[in-house]
C-alpha cells in the first residue's frame, strides 16, 4: 500500500458544485419566478411559473442506500422522461422532473413497475419517507439498525406514503443511538440503553484531559487509577445511560444486545407554520429491539398514526393535534401507559408541568 | 463469498423497495458488498455492531472521510477498511444524470459502489473505500469538479431547500447563498479548526424544508418585511370554492397572532404589523397570498440534538437582513466570522454554539458578537429580579463606578457604614 502522502493529490478547495448545470432548463429559466403550485395527485406536484410554464414533480420513495447500478437505473428513468434532470429531498425521496404532462403516467408506471419499484407519493398530507441514519451497516455506535428497521416500518406505512389521507404531513425519523443523527420529527424512534457503560480498562487510552470526562452530560465520569493504570470510572448513580461516552471512547461500551430497547417520541416539528418549532416528547418506551422486522415498533407507530388520522383536524401536525386534545387524551386514545418516566426531570422540567387548574375531567 | 443472509432476506418482502434486494444483486459485481451483507446479517443475529470508528485524513484535508474498520476483518477481508467519503452535494440536491453517473461510476471504480442519497447533513455518502481508495475517489471526483465535505470539529456540508429553483414561497436564493457560504468558507470545511462542529442549513421560508431550526447551528430562514401580498380577487375565489366556514376554521383561526379576518364581502383583512410570517395562511391559500416583496432572511443560532444540554432549537438573533447583493453577502460573511471568533475563543472543547449561548448567557453572547439586544429575541423579558446591573453597580474589582445611581447620591448611612468597614 502506498503511503498516502506520496501520492499526487494536492489540497483543493473547490467548494460546492455548480447547481445551474444541474437544474432542469424549465427551473433554470424560471428561477425565482414561480407563481403557485398544485398537488395533482398524491406524489405529483405541478409548479407554475409567472409566464405560465409548468414543471411537474413526481416524487418517489427511495431506500436511501443505493447500489451504483440502482443509481444508474434512476438516471435511465430521468434520461427517458426528464431530459436527464432529477432531484432528491431531505427525506431521501427522489423527484423526477417533467415538462410534458403526457409523460407523467408513463413515468409513474415505469417508476412503480419497472426495475426501480419505488412507490410514488410522499407529497402533501402523507407520511413521507423515513429519515434515518447509518445503523449496523456503517456506524460505530448503533444499538439497532436503521436501513432495515426503516424498510420494515415503511412496508407497514406504504399506503400512508402513497395517499394523502393524514390531517397534515407526517415526518418520521429513526435513530440507532441517542446521538440521534436523524433528529426531530412528528414521530421518532430512538434506541435506549439501560446500563452504565462497561469500561475496558486495559484498552483505555488516556488523553491529557480525557474527552469522555468532558463529554458526559451529568459529570458521571472521573479519572481513576485502576490496577495501577490510568483509566476512568463511572459514578453509576449519576449515569443516565446516554452513551455519549461511548461515542467518544470505544473503551466505554454502553450497548447491550439483551437489554437495549426502543422508544417512540412524538410532536417534533421544525417548521414555523402556525406554531413555533417544537421538540418531540416521549410517547412509549421499552419496545423490544427486534430484528429483522421490529414488529412492535411498526405497531406502535401505526397506533399513533391511526389516532392522529381519526382525531386530527386539517393542517394540524401530530404535535399540534396532541396539544389541542391534551396529553392525557393522547395516552387514552393510543392506549400507551403514562408512567413516571414521562415526567421531565431535565433543567426545563418546571416549565413542562401543568401550572394551572386546567384539566379535562 | 457466498451470501448468507437469512435474516436480511426477510427484508426483501413488502411493498417498500428493499436495499437488501438491491445490494444482493449488486454483490455479483463488488464482492465486498456481499461481505457487508453477511456482516450485517450477523449484526441482526446478535443485535450487535461490528464497526470501529477511527480517523483518516486525505492529505491536505482534515475532514471528509469517516473511517470504519470491521471487527470481523479476518472473516470479511474486504471490510478491513471500509470508509465513507463525504461529497458536497449540489445545493438543493439537484442533479443532471451525467453528474450523478460520475458519482456512481467513481464509487464503483474505487470502492464498494454503495451510495447514500443523502446523509442527514446533506452530503452524498459514498461507502466502502480503503485508505488508498478514499483518496483516489476524492481525487477522481475533484478532477470532475466535485469536492469533499466536512467532518469533525469543522464547518459541515451545508444543506438547503430547493428555494427559488422551484418554489414560489422562497424569500431568498437559498442555492446561491449555500454555494457562496460553502465556497467562501471551504477552508473550514476541509480543515477542522473549531471547538466543535458548525452547521448551516438554509430554508427559503419559515416552512423550513431544509430542517434548519433544529439541525443546524445557524439556521438561515427566508422572510420578508412589510406587507404580505394579498390578491383579494383570488381570496374571493378561494372562499367561494371552499366556503366561509372552511376558510375561517382552517385559515383565520389558525393564524398564531390572530391578525387576519374574513370580511363580509369575502375579502381578507390583514393587520400586517402583527403578522409573524409563519407561512400558514400562505400555504393554504397560496394562489391568493404570497410573501411580501421586500424579502430577506432571519438568522437564528444554536439548533441541535440532545448532547449535552438537551435538545435546542435555533434562537432568534437577527430578525431581518437583506441577502441579495454582493454587499449583503459580505455582511453575512462578516457576521459569521464574528460568531466563529467569539465562540472559538471562548467555547469549551465539544461545545456547540447553542450550548455556548446557554452557558454564557444570550446577553453575553450578543455583546461578544457585537449585536444589540432586541425584544424579538425573547418570548418575554426575564421574571427573576436577581440582576447585576453593570451600569449601576460598583466595579466588582475596585475602582470607580461607571455611573452613580441616584439613590446613592443621597449618601445613606449604610453606605458610610460600609465604607467605614473597609
Ligand atoms: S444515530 Fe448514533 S448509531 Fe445511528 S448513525 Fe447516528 S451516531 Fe451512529
Ligand atoms: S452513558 Fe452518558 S451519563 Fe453515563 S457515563 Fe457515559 S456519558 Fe456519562
Ligand atoms: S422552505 Fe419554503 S421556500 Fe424552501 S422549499 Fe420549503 S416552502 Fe419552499
Ligand atoms: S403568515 Fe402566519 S402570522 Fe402571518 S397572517 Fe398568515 S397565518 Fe397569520
Amino acid at each position: 500500500m502506498t503511503d498516502m502522502s506520496e501520492t499526487k493529490m494536492a489540497p483543493r478547495d473547490q467548494g460546492a458544485p455548480d447547481y445551474k448545470i444541474n437544474l432542469h432548463p424549465v427551473m433554470l429559466k424560471n428561477y425565482g419566478k414561480w407563481d403557485y403550485h398544485e398537488r395533482v395527485r398524491p406524489g405529483v406536484l405541478v409548479h407554475v411559473a409567472e409566464n405560465g410554464e409548468k414543471i411537474w414533480t413526481i416524487r418517489a420513495g427511495s431506500p436511501r442506500t443505493l447500489s451504483a447500478d440502482k443509481v444508474r437505473e434512476i438516471c435511465a428513468v430521468a434520461d427517458k422522461y426528464c431530459k436527464g434532470y432529477l432531484r432528491f429531498t431531505t427525506r431521501a425521496n427522489v423527484e423526477f422532473l417533467v415538462d410534458d404532462e403526457s409523460l407523467i403516467q408513463p413515468l409513474i408506471d415505469e417508476v412503480e413497475k419497472g426495475s426501480l419499484k419505488f412507490p410514488v407519493g410522499g407529497t402533501g398530507p402523507s407520511v413521507s419517507n423515513v429519515a434515518h441514519t447509518q445503523g449496523w451497516m456503517h456506524c460505530n455506535l448503533p444499538g439497532s439498525d436503521a436501513a432495515g428497521s426503516v424498510k420494515a416500518l415503511l412496508d407497514e406505512l406504504i399506503e400512508d406514503f402513497k395517499s394523502e389521507r393524514m390531517p397534515n404531513r407526517v415526518h418520521i425519523s429513526s435513530s440507532c443511538c441517542q446521538i440521534n443523527c436523524s433528529s426531530h420529527a412528528d414521530i421518532s424512534v430512538i434506541v435506549q440503553h439501560h446500563h452504565p457503560p462497561r469500561i475496558n480498562h486495559s484498552n483505555m487510552q488516556i488523553c491529557e484531559l480525557p474527552k469522555v470526562v468532558a463529554i458526559c452530560p451529568v459529570a458521571a465520569i472521573r479519572p481513576a487509577v485502576v490496577n495501577g493504570h490510568e483509566s476512568v470510572e463511572v459514578v453509576k448513580e449519576k449515569c443516565m445511560y446516554c452513551g455519549a461516552c461511548h461515542g467518544q471512547c470505544p473503551s466505554m461500551e454502553i450497548r447491550d444486545a439483551e437489554t437495549d430497547t426502543l422508544s417512540i417520541w412524538v410532536g417534533g416539528k421544525t417548521s414555523n407554520a402556525r406554531t413555533p418549532p417544537t421538540l418531540m416528547k416521549l410517547a412509549v418506551w421499552g419496545l423490544p429491539n427486534n430484528p429483522p422486522r421490529w414488529p412492535e415498533v411498526g405497531q406502535a407507530v401505526r397506533t399513533i398514526l391511526d389516532a392522529y388520522r381519526k382525531g386530527g383536524k386539517a393542517y394540524e401536525r401530530v404535535g399540534e393535534w396532541i396539544e389541542r386534545i391534551g396529553w392525557q387524551r393522547f395516552f387514552e386514545v393510543t392506549g400507551f401507559p403514562f408512567t413516571r418516566y414521562h415526567i421531565e426531570d431535565s433543567s426545563d422540567a418546571l416549565l413542562t408541568f401543568n401550572r394551572s387548574t386546567m384539566v379535562r375531567i | 463469498m457466498a451470501l448468507n443472509t437469512p435474516l436480511l432476506d426477510q427484508l426483501e418482502s413488502g411493498g417498500w423497495p428493499s436495499f437488501v434486494t438491491d445490494l444482493k444483486a449488486y454483490s455479483n459485481k463488488r464482492p465486498q458488498v456481499g461481505q457487508l451483507l453477511n456482516q450485517l446479517n450477523e449484526s441482526y443475529e446478535n443485535r450487535w455492531n461490528y464497526w470501529i470508528g477511527t480517523v483518516l485524513n486525505v492529505p491536505g484535508y482534515g475532514g471528509g472521510v469517516i473511517a470504519r474498520l470491521s471487527q470481523k476483518a479476518d472473516k470479511y477481508p474486504d471490510l478491513a477498511q471500509f470508509h465513507t467519503v463525504r461529497i458536497i452535494e449540489p445545493p438543493g440536491w439537484v442533479y443532471n444524470t451525467s453528474k450523478l453517473r460520475e458519482l456512481a461510476d467513481a464509487s464503483e471504480k474505487h470502492g464498494a459502489g454503495i451510495l447514500q442519497l443523502h446523509g442527514m447533513s446533506g452530503d452524498v455518502l459514498l461507502l466502502g473505500f480503503d485508505n488508498d481508495q478514499s483518496m483516489s475517489v476524492a481525487e477522481e471526483l475533484m478532477e470532475k469538479g466535485w469536492d469533499i465535505g466536512g467532518s469533525g470539529g469543522a464547518l459541515r456540508t451545508l444543506q438547503c431547500c430547493v428555494g427559488q429553483a422551484r418554489c414560489e414561497m422562497a424569500c431568498y436564493d437559498t442555492m446561491k447563498v449555500t454555494k457562496h457560504l460553502t465556497d467562501t468558507f471551504i477552508h473550514y470545511l476541509h480543515r477542522p479548526e473549531f471547538v466543535y462542529k458548525f452547521k448551516f442549513k438554509l430554508s427559503g421560508c419559515a416552512n423550513d424544508c431544509a430542517n434548519a431550526m433544529m439541525r443546524s447551528d445557524m439556521p438561515i430562514i427566508g422572510t420578508w418585511r412589510g406587507e404580505m401580498q394579498v390578491n383579494q380577487g383570488k381570496v374571493k375565489e378561494y372562499v367561494k370554492a371552499k366556503g366561509r366556514a372552511y376558510v375561517i376554521d382552517n385559515v383565520i383561526t389558525r393564524c398564531p397572532t390572530k391578525c387576519i379576518s374574513l370580511k363580509d364581502d369575502d375579502t381578507l383583512a390583514v393587520e400586517h404589523q402583527d403578522c409573524v410570517r409563519c407561512m400558514h395562511c400562505i400555504n393554504v391559500m397560496h394562489k391568493a397570498l404570497k410573501p411580501g416583496k421586500d424579502k430577506g432572511v432571519t438568522i437564528c443560532m444554536g439548533g441541535k440534538r440532545t448532547l449535552k444540554i438537551g435538545d435546542t432549537i435555533g434562537i432568534m438573533i437577527v430578525p431581518f437582513m437583506k441577502l441579495e447583493t454582493d454587499e449583503d453577502l459580505d455582511k453575512l460573511t462578516e457576521f459569521v466570522e464574528r460568531v466563529w471568533e467569539f465562540w472559538n475563543d471562548n467555547g469549551m472543547d465539544h461545545e456547540r454554539v447553542g450550548e455556548f449561548i446557554a452557558r454564557v448567557g444570550l446577553s453575553t453572547f450578543l455583546a461578544g458578537i457585537g449585536i444589540e439586544p432586541d425584544a424579538r429575541m425573547v418570548m418575554r423579558p426575564r421574571s427573576s429580579p436577581y440582576i447585576k446591573f453593570e451600569e449601576l453597580a460598583p466595579s466588582r474589582f475596585g475602582g470607580e463606578q461607571t455611573k452613580m445611581p441616584p439613590v446613592w447620591n443621597k449618601e445613606p448611612e449604610t453606605t458610610e457604614a460600609a465604607q467605614a468597614q473597609r
